[in-house]
């Protein structure tokens, strides 16, 4: 099998006068799922683990620790500013790997399609999955396709999961969050979730905005390169935001964070269309920043390394664990008071005025 | 981020913070009305901040919070019909007496968010097949647009446009919160957003008759804490007019264009407040010569029906005379993802703005 070839990415390689869109009959199991499948599919992520066409994917692994997860995508819509479907498919297992302080080595992917799904659409999401996971240095090895009928999807869903490998002496747990820790986040925050929605029907508004999705595992290989084991525990806010990532953590780990918010960055960008909005930046989703609890001691090592790397340029530390108020995350304000952060209650709704 | 981060700097706060402490002479009890400002006070802690004689009740302008259960019932129905019911999101979570619209929507309704009353006259430009009704909820602030965007629709001819009109008015609010037997407010923080629009001409008859200051403020902390001082000093000048603290903003006329927009399209009229009751002339209804886009009379949905007893005591907390943490339910039987009532389910709502920012248990 030849490598696909990147440069001319939405190019669907099907002859769109036989299938411009996808048929239920492309699910099936007969002749037009494997067209699909060698097309698109094999064609976009082409691998030696891949190439086989087994039932499955075969990998030899070094004696240790595997982490594993997996993760479903329903977005709406399907492109958006910086982004789409697929890289978010990729990046999002990537980064749940990379949570764990683990190397992200293989990918599965699930496709349920609705009929009537244009080709061009689905090899578009298919190229962009192969970029994704070469920027992260991961193979795409397995994966299955069903068709579902027209008005029953939303395009494309995707599932993808995958397999990472630990390295030896790194362990990484919400349960290692210990008092003192020093809260890092490595990045501005806000953009993918202001993103998505400057698109979304019925809530169109102008900006220049674009996703921050982007693979972390990068970023945590140089975070513990630098400070190995002294990284606690790392969690990448997406849905429900900062916000909703440190309640999770410091109800997990009973014991308490304090976090700075003025210490958080937020484009203006993003502040802009969430004052508009009625919306907090802090409960905003984000899929390229994580935030990272460190050994006090080791702190700065930790923030010039995440500084280092291109995806934490603008990393800061907002915050450190207490033992006082154990499972609640508090804010000093700007203003001098400070505030409890709650748990995100449902979704955030844009506000009446 | 002008006109943002100008009004929330810490070294301007404590100085207004002290000329409160400096002025206020004996323990006063004063209200800001609009949700906004309840947002923002308890986001920012600034009632903890302020002397222990000032007393911040909060007011009723939270439309969310104040649209009654049968208008809401009615939204509801109007999803079930397979009319597109389109409303401003906070409105999606609060309970009518058959669930909420998030619930209408999982039930098959067609229930769908839009930020502006514009995307929804445009959705049934769209549609031209389907009946396309937005939810006008919101106070005098987002009356004009949606005035603007009826005209429009019978301009452009689209006849598969209505609106659920449920509008409300903040001065027989006011009015409303001074006549209650026990009425401990002295003097208001007027709505910024509002005056925007209405100008505050309308507010000096009530602050000369009830002996009530009221100062038109705006939204971040500063405008907060300098419209309390304000309040503060002109109690103690015994002087009871109307000032403008939100100038950057608010005229004395307001915006007489959209207030003529509004008056074209709308008439006052009786109004439920939800927890409340119904407070006369307090309302806007479409008038006959708009009928046409009245969603009201397109599907005859006759009157709406009454609000029907229930643990929460919304109407206590909405005319100042009780605090969200006094309610036994709160933070235990009525939270943001379980309210019992509508305070708790919008941004603005005080319930809410309380739970959000800790201060239960």
């Amino acid at each position: 099998m030849s490598p696909v070839d990147l440069s001319l990415p939405f190019a669907c390689p099907l002859p769109i006068s036989d299938y411009p869109t996808v048929l239920l009959a492309h699910g099936g199991g007969g002749r037009l799922s494997h067209q699909l499948i060698d097309k698109v599919f094999a064609k976009a992520f082409a691998n030696e683990l891949l190439a086989p066409m087994h039932d499955g994917a075969v990998m030899r692994v070094p004696a240790g620790r595997i982490a594993m997860s997996t993760d479903s995508f329903v977005v709406k819509p399907l492109f958006f500013p910086g982004g789409n479907i697929g890289e978010l498919a990729v990046c999002g297992t990537v980064n749940d790997l990379a949570m764990c302080g683990a190397t992200p080595m293989w990918l599965t992917a699930g496709y349920i399609l609705e009929e009537g799904l244009s080709m061009e659409t689905l090899w578009r999401v298919a190229s962009s999955m192969r970029q994704a996971a070469d920027q992260a240095g991961v193979k795409i090895v397995t994966g299955d396709t069903k068709v579902v009928d027209r008005g029953k999807g939303d395009g494309i869903f995707i599932n993808t999961a995958g397999v990472g490998l630990i390295p030896e002496g790194i362990e990484v747990a919400p349960l290692r969050m210990a008092a003192g820790d020093v809260v890092l986040l490595s990045g501005d925050i806000g953009r993918h979730g202001v993103a998505i929605l400057s698109v979304r029907d019925g809530l169109s508004f102008e900006s220049e905005l674009q996703s921050d999705a982007a693979p972390l595992n990068g970023l945590v290989t140089s975070l513990l390169t630098a400070v190995g084991n002294d990284v606690h525990v790392l969690r990448d806010p997406t849905r429900g935001g900062v916000a909703s990532a440190l309640c999770e953590l410091a109800s997990a780990a009973k014991l308490g964070v304090e976090i700075h918010e003025k210490a958080i960055p937020v484009r203006d960008a993003v502040r802009g269309a969430c004052e508009m909005l009625g919306l907090d930046p802090l409960y905003v989703a984000n899929e390229g920043k994580l935030v990272a609890f460190v050994k006090k001691e080791r702190a700065d090592e930790a923030l010039a390394a995440l500084r280092a790397h291109p995806l934490g340029t603008e990393a800061s530390i907002i915050g450190q664990v207490t033992a006082e108020h154990p499972g609640r995350v508090v804010m000093k304000s700007g203003m001098g008071g400070k505030r409890v952060i709650e748990m995100m209650s449902g979704e955030q709704l844009p506000r009446i005025c | 981020m002008r006109y943002v981060d100008e009004f929330r700097g810490e070294t301007e706060a404590k100085t207004l913070r002290d000329l409160i402490a400096r002025d206020v002479r004996k323990p006063v009890t004063l209200m800001e009305v609009c949700g906004g400002q309840t947002h923002t006070i308890i986001k920012y802690g600034l009632d903890e901040l302020l002397p222990k004689e000032v007393r911040l009740l909060h007011g009723p302008g939270c439309p969310v919070c104040v649209t009654p259960i049968g208008l809401i019932d009615q939204a509801v129905t109007l999803s079930e019909q397979g009319v597109i019911l389109t409303s401003f999101g906070d409105m999606l979570r609060v309970p009518g007496t058959r669930g909420d619209l998030f619930s209408a929507k999982a039930r098959g309704g067609d229930v769908r968010i839009v930020y502006s009353p514009v995307d929804a006259l445009k959705l049934a430009q769209d549609n031209p097949h389907r009946q396309v009704a937005f939810f006008a909820v919101g106070f005098e602030t987002t009356a004009p647009a949606i005035a603007m965007v009826v005209e429009r629709a019978h301009v452009l001819k689209v006849p598969n446009f209505s609106i659920l009109a449920a509008h409300v008015l903040v001065p027989p609010a006011l009015r409303a919160v001074l006549d209650a037997p026990g009425n401990e407010v002295r003097g208001f923080l007027a709505p910024g957003h509002v005056c925007a629009v209405m100008g505050y001409w309308e507010y000096q008859p009530i602050a000369a008759k009830y002996r009530a200051p009221i100062v038109v403020t705006g939204f971040e902390p500063l405008d907060l804490l300098q419209g309390i001082h304000w309040c503060v000093r002109a109690l103690n000048e015994g002087r009871f007019t109307v000032d403008n603290q939100y100038s950057r903003a608010v005229t004395e006329r307001g915006n007489e264009a959209a207030q003529a927009m509004m008056n074209r399209v709308f008439e006052v009229c009786d109004r439920e407040w939800r927890g409340i009751g119904v407070i006369p002339q307090s309302g806007l209804a479409v008038r006959p010569a708009y009928s046409a886009y009245d969603a009201a009379v397109r599907f005859a949905l006759g009157e709406p029906g009454h609000d029907t007893a229930s643990e929460c005591i919304a109407g206590d907390i909405l005319r100042g005379r009780s605090k969200p943490t006094a309610c036994p339910a709160f933070g235990t039987r009525c939270t943001p993802e379980k309210p019992l009532g509508a305070p708790m389910v919008s941004a603005e709502g005080v319930c809410a703005a309380y739970y959000q920012f800790g201060r239960h248990s």
